[in-house]
């Protein structure tokens, strides 16, 4: 037994889902639910216990990187890429919320999808999911990055079109496997620069830091390979995690069953771009355009996504919003330089959001599929234990004081407060803090208060059951802890999270809390500012969903062109639509397949066989049946073979020189 | 003008008025007797250049045999004066240009061979009938036995075919 | 003696009037004896290059040309009997059953 079993064989945390997912794919259709329920849950909770472990021998190891390459999978010429899988801090919190949020939703799901038709191929893909997310988040290079990165879009697309007999949900599918593939024509460009830059693809031989020390960093406006690169890997990052221009499908992607949504869009798949980003941080540092860009994105995106999910009427479509607005401030982190907090952020995020929809999914199941907040009102007595898991996320997510977003949030704001020009993204992003409280509570208040706007007697309001309760209190839980890592440095003690990330991070944190009385104290003034604000917007929502509903009806009337275009999302769909949409679809139509294929193609084809027809009606006249005419021709053969023998010189010459 | 030139010359006459003659005959019988004329004649070509088993052999054979089946078809078919027709478009105009050309080709191939074969002096002591005997049944014993095979195979194609239908 | 071009010449000349007899000539009959007035030109031409070479093997390649020329005969006039049978005619432009 080699001293550190689970990390010498580290393949078998991504393999065990992969493992399920092949099993129920295979076998779960004749299966009854509870044989698929076992197969799935065992495979992902055996994989987050071994997660457990092999983060337990990390620590036990001394926190030392651990990479190992399993075979080589690609040898060609100088390039190798391997199926290397690596464990250092970042990995470790990245395994640890995939493997565990992803089991807790596993079990949820049980619950959820009882009664839906094709159960065994739901989880055969939640559980390919798994292993692709694990690909990624463990490689040890860019190319098995890529690999998990493509398989994650592609079980995406799977469960997004899950219910594919409806048209909307496999459009919505497509949608969001086109558009990430926008973005991954970006990354792999980006890969493509790093390898003929440096030679290799290599998380550890990129990144070494003695290596690093001597790369020219890129100023502002300089478009330097960095820069490129970065902007590159960035539109990746974009397209996976939703972010300006590429975010339309996230919305869309709620067509999808609601385990679904908030393992993949909001906790995990959708944070695979900030990994990237965060796991890259070395290129990022050294291009000072690249972080501008990734924060102004970062902060607009969540700016923008705010003002759209402020007057959303289906409640998944309002987290839908929420998640893409709660990215930006994750890569607004990545783009000051705080790579630790965005990735604090990224931890409390996936606790709080995947609690959100999963509490929405037991509204939703209370209300027998109903989705439309408009027609909800008056649950919380109704379904206790729903509202008050979602009360706490709530909490949590609009950054009230020792729930877990406060922390994060509120390094995050520190950070972009203090690096030179970041007031503007300081201003927006306590601004988005704001808006995010108002349509958080909003949500809650249209949800659960005031009366029923439904008809008692049609739908039966009853809790859920404690399969999908179960997951819902755990999560409520590290919704509430989760943020305490952070928790000593407010006492001017020690942050415990970006401590254990320093070593991946390096000195490369540009926010690093200066030291110091006065750095505390602003740290506490943001802190106060950005509370007040959350408790603002809480009390807006509360004085328009509560004291007066009737307000709401009388704003959006008196104010019906900005209330028009953010219910219809800016129409940026629509522009896509109309600019690039079917522009695309004329060209298909009329030049590849009206003029290439069937005119060329065909044409050519059908063309050589209509030559070849004539062809032969013409030299079918030689046949009259005629023997004088065919004796004319005995000496129309003898002319040319003598001519040819003894006129031609080149051919004749042999028997030429014979007569001769 | 020695001798050997000047009978080659009315034997050459013969020939090509023989073969005149057969195209310009309108009754097949006609053509039939002017071929054998042409054989005739160059029975006596043969003889001249001393292959004696030759000429022998073009007179009995030839002459003696299959003109005669000639003749004795034409007879039995009771072929009378050919008809004129003409159906096929090629064998009117283009084909005699055709058979100039073809005619002019075979001229410029003669002409063009300049060395002029000589003659070789005829060496009277290997007499043409014991020679080629030899080679017949020495060297070329197998294309012999192939011609007897053949033969057979025709004589027995001409009695099936020639059959009369089994009424 | 007779140059072998004078025999080469006149087997050229009986080649090329049995060509013209072969194209012009309505009757199978006719057309047939042609085709034995070629090979008799090509016989000559044999015979007389065999005698300018000094060698016998172009009065053996005769006999075999002779004999197969019998043959031929001898097949192709049986074959000329039953056109004239199911035809009731020698004209060959009459035979044009193969036409397409």
């Amino acid at each position: 037994m080699p001293a550190r079993p689970i990390l010498e064989y580290l393949w078998i945390i991504p393999l065990l889902p992969l493992l399920g997912s092949a099993i129920n794919g295979l076998f779960g259709a004749k299966w009854p639910n509870k044989i698929v329920n076992w197969v799935a849950l065992s495979s992902t909770g055996l994989s987050f216990a071994f997660a457990l472990e092999s983060a337990r021998e990390f620590f036990d190891s001394g926190q030392v990187l651990f990479r190992k390459e399993f075979f080589t999978w690609i040898a060609a010429g100088n390039f190798r890429a391997g199926f290397d899988l690596q464990m250092d801090q970042l990995t470790v919190v990245m395994v640890l919320v995939v493997t565990g949020v992803g089991w807790l939703i596993h079990i949820y799901s049980t619950g959820y999808m009882a009664h839906e038709g094709g159960y065994y191929r739901f989880f055969s893909y939640l559980n390919l999911f798994m292993f692709f997310m694990l690909i990624l988040v463990l490689a040890a290079n860019y190319v098995l990055l890529f690999v998990g990165w493509e398989g994650v879009g592609l079980a995406s697309y799977l469960l997004i079109g899950f219910y594919f007999l409806r048209k909307s949900a496999s459009d919505a599918g497509k949608k969001a496997f086109i558009v990430n593939r926008i973005g991954d024509f970006g990354f792999m460009l980006g890969m493509f620069l790093l390898f003929r830059t440096f030679h290799t693809l290599d998380f550890n031989t990129l990144f070494d830091l003695k290596h690093a020390a001597g790369w020219q960093s890129e100023s502002w406006g300089q478009f330097g390979t960095f820069t490129i690169a970065c902007l590159l890997l960035f539109m990746g990052a974009c397209g996976k995690s939703a972010q300006l221009p590429l975010y339309v499908w996230l919305p869309d992607a709620m067509e999808g069953p609601t385990p679904v949504s908030a393992l993949i869009h909001a906790a995990t798949m959708v944070t695979a771009g900030v990994y990237v980003v965060a796991r890259s941080h070395v290129l990022f540092t050294h291009s000072e355009t690249a972080s501008v860009v990734v924060a102004i994105v970062g902060c607009a995106t969540a700016f923008f996504a705010a003002t759209i999910g402020l007057v959303q009427t289906d409640i998944k479509k309002v987290l839908a919003y929420s998640t893409v607005s709660q990215l930006g401030y994750m890569f607004l982190a990545c783009g000051v330089g705080a790579f630790s907090a965005g990735i604090f952020h990224l931890m409390t995020h996936a606790f709080f959001k995947a609690l959100l929809f999963l509490a929405a999914g037991s509204v939703i199941h209370a209300m027998g599929g109903e989705q439309d907040m408009q027609k909800m009102g008056g649950l919380s007595k109704k379904i206790k234990y729903t509202f008050a898991t979602m009360l706490i996320a709530t909490l949590a997510i609009i950054g009230i004081p020792f729930f877990a977003g406060f922390f994060s949030k509120d390094a995050i704001l520190l950070a972009a407060f203090q690096i030179p020009g970041g007031h503007p993204l300081y201003a927006f992003g306590l601004l988005t803090a704001l808006l995010t409280s108002f349509y958080m509570f909003r949500l809650i208040f249209l949800t659960f208060h005031g009366k029923p706007r439904y008809d008692e007697r049609k739908v039966h309001v009853h809790e859920s059951p404690w399969s999908m309760l179960g997951p819902l209190v755990v999560l409520a839980v590290l919704s509430f802890v989760g943020g305490w890592f952070a928790l000593p440095a407010f006492f001017q003690g020690k942050d415990y999270f970006s401590g254990f990330l320093a070593p991946v991070f390096g000195g490369n944190e540009s926010a690093e809390v200066l030291g110091g009385a006065a750095a505390h104290t602003l740290e506490l003034t943001l802190a106060f500012v950005a509370v007040s604000a959350a408790l603002a917007g809480l009390g807006v929502a509360y004085w328009l969903y509560v004291k007066r509903p009737s307000k709401p009806g009388e704003l959006a009337k008196s104010m019906k062109g900005v209330y028009t275009t953010l219910l219809n999302k800016y129409y940026v769909d629509d522009l896509y639509a109309a600019a690039i949409v079917k522009p695309l679809l004329w060209i298909s139509t009329n030049v590849f397949w009206k003029t290439v294929d069937v005119a060329g193609i065909d044409g050519a084809v059908n063309g050589v066989a209509d030559g070849l027809t004539a062809v032969g009606d013409g030299v079918r006249h030689t046949q009259s049946g005629n023997t004088r005419s065919y004796a004319v021709w005995v000496v129309i053969g003898a002319i040319v073979i003598i001519a040819v023998v003894f006129f031609w010189t080149s051919a004749g010459k042999p028997v030429v020189g014979m007569v001769r | 003008m020695t001798a050997p030139l000047a009978v080659f010359f009315v034997l050459a006459g013969l020939a090509v008025i023989g073969a005149i003659n057969l195209i310009l005959q309108k009754h097949p019988i006609h053509s039939a007797l002017s071929l054998i004329v042409v054989m005739v004649a160059l029975a006596g070509l043969y003889l001249l250049m001393g292959a004696e088993f030759v000429a022998a052999v073009q007179i009995i054979v030839y002459g003696g045999a299959i003109m005669v089946l000639f003749v004795l078809v034409i007879m039995l078919l009771n072929a009378g004066v050919e008809e004129h027709t003409s159906i096929s478009k090629l064998a009117g105009v283009p084909g005699l240009l055709l058979v100039a050309a073809l005619a002019g080709f075979i001229a410029a191939t003669i002409a063009r061979s300049t060395d002029v074969v000589q003659a070789a002096q005829q060496t009277g002591d290997m007499s043409s009938t014991k020679g080629i005997s030899n080679m017949l049944f020495r060297d070329f014993v197998y294309p012999f036995e192939l011609t007897s095979f053949l033969i057979l195979v025709a004589i027995m194609g001409a009695v099936v075919l020639a059959q009369r239908e089994k009424s | 003696m007779v140059p072998t071009n004078y025999y080469v010449i006149l087997s050229a000349v009986l080649f090329g009037l049995g060509v013209f007899a072969f194209v012009f000539k309505r009757n199978i009959i006719t057309i047939f004896m042609s085709i034995e007035l070629m090979l008799n030109a090509v016989n000559l031409a044999f015979v007389a290059f065999s005698r300018a070479v000094g060698k016998l093997d172009g009065q053996v390649f005769v006999l075999f040309v002779i004999v197969v020329a019998a043959a031929e005969a001898a097949v192709g006039l049986g074959i000329i009997i039953l056109i004239a049978r199911n035809r009731q005619s020698l004209n060959v432009e009459r035979v044009d059953l193969l036409k397409l």
